[in-house]
């Protein structure tokens, strides 16, 4: 039997058409229990309240300490992962052999493939004890054990997009600089790193949202307890956290613990949503500019 | 010593640093992955794998967990591939020029940015709740299969647009229709890349635990899942379970998890890379 063509591309549009289902399903899921939530909780207090006790006899319930939280993990990740990250896609680009760069890109792929339960074993058995021995009053849960090995895993975003980046700068800027005798590095660091900065800052947008929603790295090694600091060696609790903290515990349905989880995750939605269409807008902006 | 030296040294300088940085991340991972043999290869052995989970960490086991990732994956495979690809051939082959594509393709990227546990809280209200799935594995199924749409539909789109234009030309000149063309030519040319999109979109779908949590898998299951609609846990579970205990022997327990989640992983990662070098050698148009 034929199938008539139609009918198959109606079938192909339809599974296209899906991925529209899954965006309103977010939306509708989040927006009906935080808007049930903020019927009992008032807004202001959700983003004035300097505390975060949903599970206590005296409740508060503002997110300004899980995001305090969520924001220092995400800067400690990336204050170690773009240093490096930038590093490498200048090396790959400018220093390393053509062969070796094709090369090792897919090996440093593997740093953002490893599970992030791992990683969170990491950070929580190797890497605070390690910082343990140079700083004593580390405590056992952190921000910077956690956030150091969140930067390790996004090195590889920070230095795959960074060195597109790069290499989207047309070749006659760089033996220009070249020509007029600067070394690699000045190229690098006076041409190269300006002409491209816009692909720069995606790809560091990209790796902020990234970092802001990861889970079971600071689930495991940063803590479970919000605190409005920015102290890097407390433990610290992250929207994620909380979130996954309420999942694994059993909290009626319908009861204003449970919405609490959804009004935490608009948060996150929202955070996360701004941070990449700011990154696909800047992209958008600039992009042409040399083309 | 002049200003031409110092800057040489500098560039020289750079370079040595360039070398440590490319290796930093992947020496970190090194030290881990030794650390982690160090303490967990000696409890891998046949009980450790067939055991249940228990109160002792000596007698625990991985079983359900192993059977529980081995349902995700199975029925991960089985929702997302066949849409993700068709959805994919749809937007690269049928979709190129209409406002519904362009749509389409924004909000894709827009749902590739969604953090994994964001899909967890969609699962447990859509799946879990709305749909009657239960805390099942069905239900974790489902909700990372939405996680690795995005993937599976890039890596589709990317590995056809990369079939060149004279294969399709001479399929449509023979007489064949369009969709003769895709399914005859541009999907086995592509198919490849179409493969190591969708082993890399698995092996994630196996690492994650935050958007099966929300879901409700459990961290304790007594037996492993029989049905689709049973309770489940997975490895990456089971080892964030482990690893919050304060008993030493549950840590150790653990670490060896951690060595069968890493093996799984990195020989789903190898088996991609494997198929996209093969897959980039032999198609030189």
């Amino acid at each position: 039997m034929k199938i008539p063509e139609k009918f198959i591309v109606a079938l192909l549009a339809l599974c296209a058409g899906l991925t529209i289902l899954v965006t309103a399903g977010v939306l509708y899921t989040l927006a009906s229990e935080a808007i049930r939530f903020f019927s009992e909780v008032s807004i202001v207090d959700f983003f004035t309240d300097t505390q975060w006790t949903p599970l206590f006899t005296e409740k508060h319930f503002g997110i300004l300490p899980l995001l305090s939280g969520t924001l220092l993990t995400s800067f400690i990740a990336i204050f170690f992962a773009l240093p490096i990250g930038l590093t490498i896609a200048i090396y790959l680009n400018e220093y390393a052999p053509r062969s070796f760069a094709f090369r090792i890109k897919p090996v440093l792929e593997i740093l953002a493939a490893v599970p992030t339960v791992v990683y969170g074993y990491f950070a929580l058995t190797v890497v605070t004890p390690f910082l343990q021995g140079f700083i004593p009053s580390l405590s056992g849960f952190n921000a910077l054990g956690a956030g150091f090995v969140m930067g390790i895993m996004i090195i590889p975003l920070i230095s795959s997009m960074s060195q597109d980046a790069l290499y989207a700068v047309p070749k006659a800027m760089r033996e220009a600089s070249y020509g007029l005798g600067a070394t690699r590095f000045q190229t690098a660091f006076s041409v190269l790193l300006p002409a491209a900065s816009s692909g720069i800052i995606v790809s560091v947008i990209l790796a902020i949202s990234r970092a802001v929603g990861e889970t079971m790295i600071v689930a495991i090694a940063a803590g479970m307890q919000p605190s409005l600091t920015a102290n890097p060696l407390v433990p610290v609790q992250t929207i994620t956290t909380y979130i996954v903290q309420i999942s694994m515990g059993d909290v009626p349905h319908g009861s204003l613990e449970y919405r609490t989880i959804f009004a935490a995750g608009i948060s996150l939605f929202v955070l996360t949503f701004a941070l990449n269409n700011i990154s696909f807008w800047f992209k958008k902006k600039y992009q042409q500019k040399y083309e | 010593m002049n200003r031409i030296q110092t800057n040489r040294i500098k560039d020289k300088a750079f370079q040595y640093f360039g070398v440590f940085c490319t290796f930093f991340g992947l020496a970190m991972l090194a030290v881990f992955v030794l650390d982690v043999l160090r303490k967990g290869i000696h409890r891998i052995d046949w009980d450790f794998i067939s055991n249940l989970p228990s109160r002792f960490p000596e007698k625990a086991g991985i079983f359900t967990a192993l059977m529980g990732t081995c349902w995700i994956l199975i029925l991960t495979a089985i929702i997302a591939i066949p849409i993700g690809v068709a959805a994919g051939i749809y937007l690269e082959e049928y979709g190129k020029r209409n406002r519904f594509a362009a749509i389409l393709e924004i909000n894709i990227t827009n749902l590739a940015g969604i953090p994994s546990i964001i899909y967890g809280l969609l699962g447990l209200e859509i799946f879990v709740r709305i749909a009657g799935l239960g805390q099942s594995v069905l239900a974790g199924a489902l909700t990372l299969s939405l996680l690795v749409l995005p993937i599976i539909i890039v890596s589709t789109r990317e590995s056809i647009r990369a079939v060149p234009r004279s294969l399709r030309e001479a399929s449509l000149a023979l007489g064949a229709s369009k969709w003769q063309t895709i399914w005859n030519q541009v999907l086995p040319a592509g198919g490849g890349g179409i493969l190591t999109g969708v082993i890399l979109a698995l092996s994630r779908a196996v690492g994650e635990a935050a958007p099966l949590i929300v879901v409700g898998a459990l961290a304790y299951v007594p037996f492993a899942p029989s049905t689709p609609l049973d309770e489940f846990s997975v490895l990456p579970i089971q080892i964030y379970n482990w690893v919050s205990r304060p008993q030493q022997g549950f840590v150790t327990n653990s670490a060896a998890a951690i060595i069968i989640l890493l093996i799984v992983t990195f020989l789903m990662n190898g088996i991609a890379i494997y198929f996209r070098s093969r897959w980039q050698k032999k198609v030189k148009w």
